[in-house]
């Protein structure tokens, strides 16, 4: 059976053949890649409205910043 | 494995049997019940906050799915209902179904404390943790009273969706689970007087089979009594509202009648019309939660712009 291009002169295996397995396994691998795409999209818009929404993110670093004192006035 | 031994597999498992391994009818009501429970509590939680939320419950509703497929996997065999399933049918292995459970609900609940709250996700893990072991491994097959204890796991999803927004519990909350835990017991007798051979064949000790079918009617109209207080309290509750109540109205008023029909029958007038009155009362449960708290959405709605 002849199995692509590469498989000709040189006698080599191609490396780009699909296998049988391959189209067996599509819906598998299709349908595992939108769910990861989707994810990411998902931890990707929680990310952007945490930090938009979000309180105040400031840290003290190394040294304080009053102005992350609460005033107790 | 060689080519030869792929061809021999019979049916290849595709997306498909990974998403029947998640229970998605299941999903969606917990999916609607949780949203509901969110939508319904008063701190706003924002869109997509909301979105990731009822997402990530749904997913972990799914991995506890998953496990009760990997624990059932004998039993779902023998049932005519359950044949078909991804493992008794052999698309994929036991295995396969034990770690996509642990997966999905490790990360279910891992994803909803950061998405929105560690109370939230430390219930989803209860839940998730009530449905697989103390439902699927311990109860199910132990005790005839296996529906009503484990109906406590498909309660919870409207009070995770409330502690997603709220950080806690309250009596509504806990209203919204009792709605839900009472319904369940009738909505799975009646199922269970319907599909009469299944839970025999497999040993399940349901109700009709350790009690009889007689005994098993009265339970059903029992705790349709019982459920009928807890509907008319969450409809004067602080969530409650004029929808709800006319919908508690009714949709009690139509379960108690289908309740009442079913107590009376034996089992040769059952026989006679092929259970019509059960498989009617069946979709009238359905409806019942369905509608229950689509009105308490309405009402909800109602409140927030301002017209009650």
């Amino acid at each position: 059976m002849r199995r692509g291009p590469a498989h000709g002169r040189l006698g080599l295996m191609a490396l780009k053949v699909e296998h049988e397995m391959h189209r067996r396994r599509r819906s598998r691998n299709v349908g595992l890649g939108l769910v990861l795409v989707a994810l990411i999209g998902v931890v990707f818009g929680l990310s952007v409205v945490k930090i938009t929404t979000g309180e105040s993110m400031e840290g003290y670093d190394h040294a304080l910043r009053p102005q992350l004192v609460e005033d107790d006035r | 494995m060689s080519d030869v031994d792929y061809d021999r597999l019979q049916g290849e498992a595709q997306f498909g049997d990974y998403v029947a391994l998640l229970k998605p009818r299941v999903m969606s009501l917990v999916v609607f019940t949780a949203a509901v429970g969110l939508l319904v509590a008063p701190v706003p939680v924002h869109p997509m906050v909301a979105f990731a939320a009822i997402l990530f419950i749904a997913i972990g509703a799914g991995g506890s799915g998953a496990l009760n497929m990997w624990w059932d996997a004998d039993i779902d065999e023998l049932m005519k209902r359950t044949r078909g399933r991804p493992v008794p049918s052999g698309r994929l292995t036991a295995g396969d179904a034990l770690s996509l459970g642990l997966a999905l609900s490790g990360f279910a609940v891992v994803m909803l404390a950061l998405a929105a709250n560690l109370f939230a996700a430390a219930l989803l893990g209860f839940t998730i943790f009530f449905y697989a072991v103390v439902y699927t491994m311990w109860l199910k097959r132990l005790t005839p009273q296996n529906i009503v204890i484990g109906g406590a796991a498909g309660a919870f999803p409207p009070m995770i969706g409330w502690a997603v927004a709220t950080g806690g519990v309250s009596i509504e909350s806990a209203m919204m689970f009792m709605l839900i835990f009472m319904w369940t017991p009738p909505h799975f007798w009646a199922l269970a007087l319907f599909m009469r051979s299944d839970y025999d064949d497999a040993g399940v000790p349901m109700l009709t089979v350790t009690h009889g079918r007689r005994i098993t009617r009265r339970h059903i109209l029992v705790y349709t009594l019982l459920l009928v207080p807890v509907s008319l309290a969450l409809a004067v509750s602080s969530i409650g509202g004029p929808v709800t109540l006319v919908a508690a109205l009714v949709l009690n008023a139509q379960f108690l009648l289908g309740a009442l029909r079913i107590a009376r029958r034996d089992e040769a007038q059952a026989e006679d019309d092929r259970y019509a009155v059960e498989k009617a009362v069946f979709r009238t449960s359905l409806y019942y939660l369905f509608l229950h708290f689509g009105a308490l959405l309405c009402d909800a709605a109602l409140r927030t712009a301002g017209w009650v």
